[in-house]
């Protein structure tokens, strides 16, 4: 598999994400298979393509009808083997597209949480590490209520990078945003991508935003994947298409 | 006067854990059987309370089976007792305080259980930290709903446990009883004036809890 220039960094474990589903959702049918093996990887389709489905299926919270998710050689789910792993216990960070915070937690508690419910120590320098990554220090007392959307969503990165995760599942993380608030964070999923070591899956149906990110780009419609490739396969008439 | 408060209180807190468990069931479950539930719960609303104090008897005074049983096998009685009253309260309130915790569970965000879940959070943990605080308005809410219903009931409590002062006569017992004696009057509107008193007080303090609490969930 050709690696783009992106993937350069040392491949420190690369995790390997294999998935084969199936999922009837009333007259939608989900039929998907794709493998990653990059540190980003873009589900790309416009909207009603079956993104969000087909990443709650990796991550434990809608059950396939019939397939396999495999991560690492663990297996996740697997039908004819009666495998479903609760989510709880994948261990699969997940950024969703409406942040949703806790809203009875302040910000460090938010933040906390995975390592709280999880029963480890705390860790104060990967704490550290994650709060000036995304650069919330001054946020950590207030409660989500009080956040923009844009320090919302930097918020819900950190919490699910806390939690230790294998694999990080971004869906849509800029979608609910206005374009300046955009550009405000893209440069701190890009710092993300470089520096925290997670492998991503990126679901979008912006160009920009996935040429940005990912490397690799899996497209999907109508619930089916129609081609699997390098970020440079994103030509303009795409993002016409699409945006 | 006190009894009252005591017997109003102590159905309410003990009403509590039954109260949630049944009102997520109602919430969450799918079970057989869930819309039977649903109308036994809401029967004591419907009922007469004289027949709800008429089944307890029936099924719980000491000639009953259930409540010789529990009377030789654990010393509980609730015939002629105050615990007695406390059951009749409690088993009146019931029904107010399922709904308002069955209906503040349903207005929750089910997304956030699933954030929790992603988050490493497992069922019990989720409740917990999730599902428990966030119905916290609901919860109080129902409570005083609760203790107000069973501070007034009446019909049940004296089909179920009669009017013994002292052992069972709440404080709407009381006022009734005066009322029955030539030259109560006085000490009725006294007693009458007091429970006015409480539920008012009630009524305000839950009131303030539940302000303060929604006003914790959305970050003031």
């Amino acid at each position: 598999m050709a690696r783009s220039t992106r993937d350069g960094a040392p491949a420190r474990g690369v995790t390997m994400l294999a998935v084969q589903v199936e999922k009837h959702l009333g007259e939608f049918a989900l039929e998907v298979a794709f493998t990653s093996e990059s540190r980003a990887t873009a589900l790309f389709g416009p909207s009603g393509a079956g993104k969000t489905s087909l990443i709650n299926m990796i991550a434990g919270l809608l059950r396939p009808d019939r397939g396999r998710v495999e991560i690492d050689g663990e297996v996740l789910f697997d039908s004819a083997a009666q495998i479903d792993v609760p989510a709880w216990r994948r261990r699969i960070g997940y950024v969703f597209q409406e942040g949703r915070l806790f809203p009875h937690f302040t910000v460090r508690h938010n933040l906390e949480y995975g390592r709280w419910v999880g029963g480890h120590k705390s860790d104060p320098a990967a704490f550290k590490h994650v709060v000036e990554l995304l650069d919330i220090g001054h946020l950590l007392d207030r409660r989500p209520g009080k956040l923009s959307g844009g320090e919302r969503q930097r918020i819900a990165v950190g919490r699910a990078l806390l939690m230790q995760p294998r694999l990080l599942l971004l869906d849509e993380p800029l979608a609910s945003l206005d374009s300046a608030r955009k550009r405000d964070i893209l440069p701190y999923l890009e710092r993300l991508r470089d520096e925290a070591r997670v492998p991503m899956i990126y679901v979008s149906h912006n160009a920009t935003e996935v040429k940005l990110i990912a490397s690799r780009v899996v497209w999907l419609d109508g619930g089916k994947v129609t081609a699997t490739g390098g970020v440079e396969r994103l030509d303009a008439a795409q993002v016409d298409m699409l945006a | 006067m006190a009894l009252s408060l005591r017997v109003a209180a102590i159905s309410t807190v003990v009403a509590l854990p039954f109260g949630i468990i049944i009102a997520m069931l109602l919430a969450r479950g799918s079970f057989w059987g869930k819309s039977l539930l649903d109308a036994v719960v809401h029967l004591p609303l419907v009922l007469p309370p004289v027949v709800t104090g008429y089944l307890l008897l029936i099924s719980l005074g000491r000639k009953a089976p259930l409540g010789a049983f529990l009377a030789d096998h654990f010393g509980i009685v609730f015939s002629f007792r105050w615990t007695g009253a406390a059951l009749a309260c409690g088993v009146m309130a019931f029904p107010l305080l399922v709904r308002a915790i069955r209906l503040s569970i349903e207005a929750i965000d089910r997304k956030l259980e699933d954030a929790a879940a992603t988050l490493g959070a497992n069922r019990g943990w989720t409740f917990m930290t999730v599902t428990l605080p966030l119905a916290l308005p609901g919860i109080i809410a129902g409570m005083m709903l609760a203790f107000a219903r069973a501070l007034g009931e009446f019909g049940a409590t004296i089909t179920f446990v009669s009017n013994i002062p002292g052992e069972t006569q709440t404080i709407s017992a009381a006022i009734y009883s005066l009322i029955q004696v030539p030259g109560g009057d006085a000490d009725a509107l006294k007693l009458v004036f007091i429970s006015v008193v409480i539920c008012f007080a009630a009524l305000l303090s839950s009131e303030w809890l539940a302000r303060r609490a929604t006003a914790r969930l959305h970050g003031a």
